[in-house]
């Protein structure tokens, strides 16, 4: 069972299932749709099989597949997990077929036909697998920068109205980053090939050279850059809010789900083991960006007025915590920021997901123009509600204990960024009730006035359709439209339900992913050179950062 | 004759050429001015092959006449599709390569 | 004290938890089907789990049990196991929030029969039952921590529960971010804990807390009482209570009143080791108390809605609370006792004002009622007992417990504990005040009702509850303080009480206390009963009144420090970001594509141009390549 090729498989079949895709005849969109849909539950089933395979407490990379690839340069085509690239396998199994289900009555802006959303969508599914499961660095590189294609198209083609500009502009910020990066990864063959005698681009390889710390420091910050950019973090983010908002609901969950991980992932496979003493000097910096990314970008949320806009800023601020965990040098805090990577693709896709339910009832994105709807649709309130609550860490839902293990995790060593970031919980409180009471809460307000629906312009964002009210014939025209918001059909409570269910079994039971995380976060920390086994309470507090 | 003295013609012949290409309007001049300088070019090569004695120039030469025989036949279709549509040989009536 | 492992009935305590819990799950997931019979098993699992709480507590014998469940978190050196703590104290908890629960339960079948939205209610109830009780059950700070916030998100859906009334939601929202507030010194304590002794269980902590420097500890108590602050409404956090009110009312009297608010006192009580090891965070205890029971008897006293004036006594009746935790070792027991009783006669008249409230067409303005008492005459006489209880009318509960934590102010014998004393006093002259006037202007007087209005007795299911909390009212004090004390009941907890040296005699405490009591309901007849209530509120007021009315400026403060600023700043930064961060990158784009634009501009089309181009690029070659060989 081992020996099966899980990882390539993994990444086959969703590029063999967009090519499938892609080639319907026009006009079979509902195959188009149902073949997605299967693949994607197919990956899901793969990701739990390739969990069942793994031994957390075995080796660290497992599930390996090795073949050469340029071997002039000593590229391999080289795959395997560890923890913490497993449970990212786990969430991109999860977030897609959900993006499928969510995405299935979306009409496509243009003259694209959903057809190849779909297509592209799994594209996108199979190079993220490939992205999470290189490991040569190399090849890590190749998926990183083809994932901005299927992206790119999602967005350009598929999106809101400024859909070009948000396209064009979250390429060229990859772009550039990648471009760094791929500077950088160069520069580490050169290095490697001093340091070892010849060049390598394998993981394994890298991470025991010893380079000199000059060298360390450009490399790094090669790396960082890109990982930033992606991540993103303060000053790197204005890209976000733009893609988050035009990206239809399916790109955008996908997006800030998974693709954005890469960044927190990238700082914590390649940035703290292969250059620790970099890491290590640069940390206070990079903490510095990440707490003011945790309230700075909470401040923002607050004082947006398009719903996809705020929901990508509160996404910016919960990377701050990610990286602040990853940065702290504690097993503690940087298992939280794993789990924090999964959970937070969990919360906030489905804040993403709710809010392209409301938004192709009402088809606006401005939150003025709600008011009132938990009166009307109790249970997408609710559905509402916990995605909010899951995304302000109460405790019962699943961010509650990563953002927890970040917090205590980052205290022993830097208490005055882990107070800081800290206040934060508050903010994040603030931009969520605030949101939950403009739009849930009061009176019937903006969209729900209207007194004629069909006169509404279809859904701007994540597809119309939707926007028919059922009772309408009931109120008569001068009269306000009551019960223009349906509730939740089924396909939406397929959607909903089984996110909402993850959000609370992994906030009340969520030891399993942990297991899984732990022996990889701890490799890392001593690669750091931290104390693997965690914080102990003798070692002296550090008093100042 | 000395060597020089071929190379001179042929400097002149290519000087000729380029200075026709840049001044003259008619595109069927400016084409008989590339020529001119090609002309220029494959003297030279021959020059040069006999003064070394080897057939490498020489060969190049053949090539130059190759390539000319068929720009010949591409360049005259296109002057001659130009003039259709323009009603005029004149290079600076197609001048839509550009920005 | 050590904690053994849990047996007998006691190793099924979960249920306690689980059982509200469950009756939440069903039905919110069972959604309309449930919708006939919700309220009946909203009721049953929470009579249930006080049942099971009574026999738990019949089996504990005074000791300290330990029901571990399942590990939560458990990486690096941290290791958070869910597990029970069932100690007298907790078992104390345990039955108030279960006995009280109950009878609100069954009180609130009949206030809320008529509304479409019913069994949401109950499961909410239930929520915050299970959460409240894993809130006094946990036995680690992360447990606590969860049901900390658990019942902070059910006070929120329960205040909102009206949420098409914008004040409701408002409310509900200042509830929660004010409770955040509070949460972060919690969540900052317990960091703190785990850097300095790597645990965060009651035990590890509190036997590890003498270990710790003083600074450590007094920051852990002062980080502690800032949590405490936020869940019980005590200054400077005290300003969403009486906001809270905005919920029905069977929620003001479960959770604003009885249960949810002393979370605070619960958290004082139960750290009471660190809070020994930190004389500078129990000063902070004592000054927190006796400022917010001032504040709150003094707002009390200007308010016409009734049920504002019973949340700011709330306010200052938990401040009497505080102020006996923060007195120490002599305090605990008294303020505890005061938070049972309490928890009756404030739960009882809560529930009366809803019993009014329901007769008045959900009017709060006392200054639209008068002369209830003839026309619900069971709602008058429990009421009434309340409200003696609460003023600690001699023999009531009331009466034994403030005077409990009365005295053991004037027991520290210095210059503060006379200060403290008499602050004391001072305010149960005021409470004696506000609450005779909010007697004589309910159920005195001529009727000043609304037209239209016809005032008529609640239905039994409602007064019945009513009935048993008024008996408890009367009775609970005595049964604490002389029947069964209390104190030999927590004595595992708190350890032997020691002998009092009284520096004023009880006796004269006590009839110091009545006589102020006794001053401030004639004042209140004076000013209020003598003479015809306006019904509308006066304009030209004394500015004491006007500050009482305002509640001394709590909200204009908090507006002013932190919602304008906040407002501004984020503006500012959103303007920033856009125009400054953005516009940066923007810029840079704009830049480019301009300068290639213009560079663009040198492609002309003319043929000739480009070749001369090209003859210039040649002739620079070749004399590049002349200069290199030549030189």
């Amino acid at each position: 069972m081992t020996d099966f090729p899980w990882l390539l498989t993994m990444i086959a079949v969703p590029a063999v299932g967009a090519a499938v895709v892609a080639a319907l005849p026009r006009g079979r969109e509902e195959t188009a749709k149902q073949a997605a849909l299967g693949v994607s539950l197919l990956v899901l089933l793969l990701a739990v099989l390739a969990t069942v395979a793994f031994d957390a407490g075995g080796e660290r990379f497992q599930l390996t597949t090795s073949v050469p690839w340029i071997p002039d340069f000593g590229v391999d085509f080289a795959l395997g997990v560890d923890g913490i690239a497993l449970v990212m396998l786990l969430l991109i199994g999860v977030l897609v077929p959900v993006v499928v289900l969510a995405s299935w009555r979306d009409e496509p802006t243009g003259h694209r036909s959903m057809k190849t959303f779909f297509a592209w969508l799994l594209l996108l599914e199979s190079l993220m697998v490939g992205v999470f499961a290189a490991t040569d660095v190399f090849l890590f590189y190749v998926f990183f920068e083809a994932m901005l294609v299927p992206m790119y198209f999602l967005i350009g083609s598929f999106g809101g109205p400024r859909r070009q500009y948000a396209a064009v502009k979250f390429f060229l910020y990859s772009l550039v980053g990648g471009l760094v990066m791929l500077a950088a990864v160069i520069g580490l063959y050169v290095v490697s090939a001093g340091e070892l005698g010849e060049g390598t681009f394998a993981f394994d390889a890298l991470r025991g050279m010893e380079i000199d710390p000059g060298m360390q420091k450009l490399l790094f910050l090669g790396f960082f850059v890109a990982f930033a950019i992606k991540a993103p973090l303060v000053p790197f983010h204005t890209w976000l809010p733009d893609s988050g908002a035009e990206a239809p609901i399916g790109g955008s969950v996908l997006l800030v789900g998974v693709l954005d991980k890469v960044g927190t992932f990238g700082f914590l496979r390649y940035c703290l083991p292969l250059f620790p003493d970099a890491s290590r000097d640069l940390a206070p910096y990079v903490l510095a960006l990440a707490v003011a990314g945790v309230l700075y970008a909470a401040l923002l949320a607050m004082g947006q007025s398009d719903m996809k806009r705020l929901v990508s800023y509160t996404s910016i601020a919960h990377f701050g915590f990610i990286a602040l965990g990853i940065f702290a040098f504690t097993t503690e805090a940087a298992t939280g920021a794993v789990l924090y990577m999964v959970n937070h693709g969990i919360a906030t896709g489905l804040l993403f997901l709710v809010v392209g339910m409301l938004i192709a009832r009402g088809g606006s994105r401005q939150v003025g123009d709600y008011g009132g709807v938990a009166a009307q649709a109790p249970l997408l309130a609710g559905v509402f509600l916990v995605a909010g609550l899951a995304s302000l860490a109460l405790p019962g839902t699943n961010s509650f204990v990563s953002e927890f293990l970040v917090l205590i995790g980052s205290f022993p060593t830097r208490p005055v960024f882990t107070v800081l970031a800290t206040v934060g919980i508050v903010l994040a409180a603030l931009y969520v009730l605030l949101l939950y009471q403009r739009t849930m809460h009061g009176p019937p307000r903006g969209v729900l006035l209207e007194p004629s629906p069909e006169t509404s312009a279809p859904a701007t964002g994540g597809g119309g359709g939707a926007t028919a009210a059922t009772a309408t014939l009931e109120a008569p025209p001068p009269a306000p439209a009551r019960l223009r918001v349906r509730d939740l059909s089924r396909r939406e409570l397929a959607v909903a339900a089984p996110m909402v269910a993850l959000v609370i079994a992994l906030g009340v039971y969520p030891q399993p992913l942990i297991d899984l995380i732990e022996p990889a976060v701890a490799a890392t920390m001593s690669d750091v050179g931290a104390d693997p086994a965690g914080v102990s309470p003798e070692a002296p507090v550090e008093g100042t950062d | 004759m000395s060597l020089t003295h071929y190379l001179v013609l042929a400097a002149i012949l290519f000087t000729i050429g380029a200075v026709g290409v840049l001044v003259r309007r008619n595109a069927i001049v400016v084409f008989m001015c590339v020529e001119l300088m090609l002309n220029s070019v494959n003297l030279t090569l021959v020059t040069f092959a006999r003064a070394s004695g080897t057939l490498d120039g020489q060969v190049m030469a053949f090539f130059v006449m190759v390539v000319a025989a068929a720009e010949v036949v591409v360049g005259l279709a296109i002057i001659m599709s130009l003039f259709r549509t323009r009603r005029s040989a004149s290079v600076d009536d197609a001048n839509l390569l550009k920005y | 004290m050590d904690t053994a492992p849990a047996d007998g009935l006691i190793t099924s305590a979960w249920l306690l938890i689980a059982l509200p819990l469950a009756g939440a799950a069903v039905l919110l997931l069972g959604g309309r089907r449930t919708d006939r019979w919700g309220h009946l098993l909203g009721t049953g699992t929470v009579v249930a789990a006080f049942v099971l709480g009574l026999l738990c507590t019949l089996q504990l014998d005074g000791r300290r049990l330990d029901v571990d469940l399942f590990t939560f978190v458990a990486t690096g050196s941290l290791d958070v196991q869910a597990g029970l703590l069932f100690d007298p104290l907790s078992a104390v908890f345990v039955l108030l929030i279960t006995g009280v629960g109950a009878l609100i339960h069954v009180y609130s079948i009949g206030y809320m029969a008529h509304d479409p939205r019913r069994r949401r209610f109950f499961a909410y109830l239930n929520l915050f039952v299970a959460a409240m009780l894993l809130l006094v059950l946990g036995d680690n700070f992360v447990a606590l921590y969860v049901g900390w916030e658990g019942v902070g998100l059910a006070s929120y859906l329960l205040i909102a529960f009206w949420h098409e009334r914008p004040s409701a939601a408002t409310a509900a929202k200042k509830a929660f971010i004010m409770n955040r507030v509070g949460d972060v010194g919690l969540a900052l304590a317990i960091f703190l804990m785990f850097a300095q002794l790597g645990t965060v269980s009651y035990d590890g902590v509190f036997g590890a807390v003498g270990t710790l420097a003083g600074g450590t500890v007094t920051a852990i108590g002062l980080l502690l009482l800032l949590g405490a602050c936020g869940k019980s409404g005590q200054f400077p956090l005290q300003a969403w209570l009486p906001d809270a009110m905005e919920g029905p009312t069977p929620v003001s009297a479960l959770i604003h009143a009885a249960t949810m608010v002393t979370a605070g006192v619960y958290l004082i009580a139960r750290c009471a080791p660190v809070y020994d090891a930190t004389p500078t965070a129990r000063a902070a205890v004592l000054a927190v108390g006796a400022i917010t029971l001032m504040i709150g008897a003094i707002a009390g006293c200007a308010q016409d809605d009734i049920k504002k004036v019973l949340a700011y006594s709330t306010v200052s009746q938990i401040g009497y609370m505080f102020l006996a935790v923060g007195l120490g070792p002599v305090g605990y027991v008294a303020g505890l006792a005061h938070l049972l009783t309490h928890g009756f006669f404030k739960a009882g008249l809560f529930l009366g004002a809803g019993s009014v409230m329901h007769a008045m067409d959900d009017d709060v303005d006392m200054r639209r009622f008068g002369g209830l008492a003839s026309r619900m005459k069971v709602t008058f006489v429990t009421f009434g007992l309340g409200y003696l209880a609460l003023i600690g009318f001699p023999f009531l509960s009331g009466f034994y417990t403030k005077d409990a934590i009365i005295e053991a102010a004037f027991d520290r014998g210095d210059g503060w504990g006379y200060l403290l004393g008499g602050i004391a006093i001072l305010a149960a002259g005021l409470t004696a005040f506000y609450m005779t006037r909010l007697m004589l202007m309910t159920f005195f007087g001529r009727p000043r009702w609304e037209p239209g209005v016809h005032p008529h007795e609640s239905p039994s299911v409602m007064t019945a509850p009513m009935v048993l909390l008024a008996v408890g009212s009367v009775l609970a004090g005595f049964l604490l303080v002389v029947a069964f004390p209390l104190e030999e009941w927590l004595t595992p907890v708190f350890g032997e009480p020691e002998a009092a040296e009284h520096v004023v005699a009880p006796l004269v405490v006590s009839i110091l206390v009545t006589v102020v009591m006794a001053l401030g309901v004639l004042t209140a007849w004076l000013f209020v009963g003598r003479r015809e209530v306006p019904v509308t509120a006066p304009v030209r007021v004394s500015p004491v009144t006007r500050a009482a009315r305002r509640a001394l400026y709590a909200d204009a403060v908090n507006e002013s420090l932190f919602m304008r600023p906040g407002q501004w700043l984020t503006r500012a930064l959103v303007f920033v970001d856009n125009r400054g961060v953005d516009g940066a990158v923007n810029g840079l784009a704009a830049t480019l594509g301009g300068s290639s634009s213009r560079l663009g501009r040198t492609q002309t089309g003319f043929v000739r141009s480009y070749a001369l181009s090209m003859l210039g690029g040649a002739v620079v070659v070749a004399g590049a390549l002349l200069a290199v060989t030549a030189g």
